[in-house]
């Protein structure tokens, strides 16, 4: 009976993704409209709930303008190859203890190269659009998300290496302690490069409006466009759910059912992106790209020769040591490599 | 610790600025069901005319720059001027309030407080049978005429603009910071 297990958990994630991608969009909106002191979106169904399907509708029903000069299979298919992985990215997430659709033993290596597909989508939909502005916008995105995945996957190692597994319900069942105490270095890098690759503000250059009008996404309209935003709210979603799954624990917690404990540590990692993304500024490429390199991916690699001596040292598995000691290594390694990350000839001020 | 701020203590101030105004009471304005008081002295866009005691003398139509007032005055029996039909056209009006201070009685004609001239319709009054104005072609739901410009204390409450003893007896604007916000206003409604 396997393909019906496949067959239900398909429609569970799709159906979880769409109205996950549905509930972030209304509690973005709204929640931003909090930060901002203003009551965001009420009219649209009680506290503005039908918001997102009002405007799901309106991208449904809206003229789908291709232009003339356009590689029209290429443009088309753009959308599609930029959304199916970030869809198949659930495929390894667990809501319970061996509740996914395929347990892989190699389930992080998997999460890390599909969605990393995302970028042909973007780059795709650059191309294709024959627009100078497009393209450049496609090559700033794929630059920046290229660059990011490094530190993001040498951040995910080392709560690898402390579960001394790739699948992610065995690093869940082997989190004693949520890893964000094992591992604050690491889910501090996770978080910045996870916001960086799923191009939220700070980092949020493919839409910098004031020099490239929202990038690679400018010659689709109607429903592509629509996939495109689609495909930006998943790949939130996802990351809030590797976040949760990785560093805080997934879906273990006392009292209410595994399900549920997931969902509210998505809500709560989504919540403080929403907060980074109320609070900073957008950065310039250059600082973006300096960022990357200079500063998260050598901390990355420190954080990650650490933790493989503590872990060999056996330091690790006694908690009340561990804890202390992990969250002083990251203070330390933060100002150590802030003293020696410089853009320009001068001291950046993050 | 000034030197803190090279490591990430400005991205945490940052955070901590924004999470304070999580508490903050909304500063926006839910326009069509909440609205500020205007200023005493708001040229609006409404004329307020006061048929009463005007003396049909037409000192306001010429006054007027784009030519939107017009008037047709006849003599009555007893030998006063009096006025048959007051038109404005708000869709030419600037509302510069030159007419309200070119009126020599200084009580026939004030600048009102209304600011939502706009129509979902719009048809001229060529086309319209019934439209008795005389600006053909003009937008006739914008054409007021007559008892539509009469003075109305409740609906249509008069401007303090360039007519003082008007302004004394109103209500002090309320600004922006004041306001009281949306929850608290609709909480008060559900009370009453």
């Amino acid at each position: 009976m396997d393909w019906l297990h496949f067959a239900v958990f398909t429609v569970i994630i799709f159906i979880f993704v769409i109205s996950g991608v549905l509930f972030f969009i209304w509690y973005e909106r709204r929640g931003l409209g909090r930060f901002q002191i203003r009551p965001g979106p009420n009219r649209a169904g009680p506290f503005g709930l039908l918001q997102p399907v009002a405007d799901a509708v309106k991208v449904l029903l809206k003229e789908d303008i291709v232009p003339a000069l356009a590689d029209k299979p290429v443009h088309f298919l753009a959308p599609l190859i930029a959304f199916v992985p970030a869809l198949a990215v659930f495929a390894v997430i667990p809501f319970g203890d061996g509740a996914l659709l395929a347990n892989l033993n190699i389930g992080i290596l998997y999460i890390m190269s599909v969605s990393s597909i995302v970028v042909i989508g973007i780059f795709m939909a650059g191309w294709s659009s024959s627009n100078k502005y497009s393209l450049l916008g496609a090559m700033r995105t794929i630059a920046q998300e290229v660059s990011y995945e490094i530190p993001l996957v040498l951040s995910i190692l080392g709560a690898v290496m402390l579960a001394g597994s790739l699948s992610l319900n065995d690093i869940v069942k082997a989190q004693n302690v949520p890893f964000i105490l094992l591992q604050p270095l690491g889910f501090l890098i996770y978080m910045t490069a996870a916001m960086a690759e799923i191009n939220r503000t700070p980092f949020d250059l493919l839409e910098a409006d004031s020099e490239i009008i929202a990038g690679f996404q400018t010659e689709y309209s109607g429903m592509k466009f629509g996939l495109f935003y689609l495909t930006e709210y998943a790949e939130t979603l996802s990351v809030s759910a590797i976040a949760s799954t990785l560093f805080l624990g997934g879906w273990a917690g006392p009292l209410l059912p595994g399900f549920v404990w997931l969902l509210i540590k998505i809500v709560a990692v989504f919540t403080f992106i929403m907060w980074v993304r109320a609070t900073f500024p957008r950065l310039r490429i250059d600082q973006v790209m300096a960022f990357g390199w200079k500063f998260l991916l050598p901390l990355a690699m420190l954080n990650l020769v650490l933790t493989a001596i503590l872990v060999l040292t056996g330091l690790n598995d006694k908690v009340w040591l561990a804890v202390p000691l992990n969250f002083a290594l990251a203070f330390i390694l933060i100002i150590g490599a802030s003293r020696q990350f410089r853009t320009g000839g001068g001291h950046v001020i993050v | 610790m000034s030197s803190f701020k090279h490591f990430g203590e400005g991205l945490l101030r940052g955070l901590d600025v924004t999470a304070k105004h999580l508490g903050r009471k909304w500063i926006t304005v839910q326009y069509p069901e909440q609205k500020l008081v205007m200023s005493q002295r708001l040229r609006g866009t409404d004329i307020i005319w006061d048929r009463s005691s005007c003396i049909s003398c037409r000192a306001c139509e010429r006054a007027c720059p784009v030519g939107c007032i017009s008037m047709a005055v006849s003599r009555g029996e007893d030998k006063k001027l009096k006025t048959d039909d007051f038109t404005i056209d708000f869709g030419l009006c600037i509302f510069c309030g030159l007419c309200i201070e070119a009126c020599p009685t200084g009580i026939s004609i004030y600048l009102g407080y209304n600011y939502a001239n706009t129509t979902y319709h719009c048809s001229s009054a060529k086309e319209s049978k019934t439209g008795s104005t005389p600006s053909d072609g003009r937008c006739i739901e914008l054409v007021r005429s007559n008892d539509a410009l009469l003075v109305d204390d409740v609906a249509r409450p008069r401007s303090g603009y360039y007519r003082p003893e008007v302004e004394a007896n109103l209500k002090q604007q309320t600004l922006l910071i004041n306001q009281t916000s949306y929850l608290e206003d609709l909480k008060r409604k559900g009370e009453r």
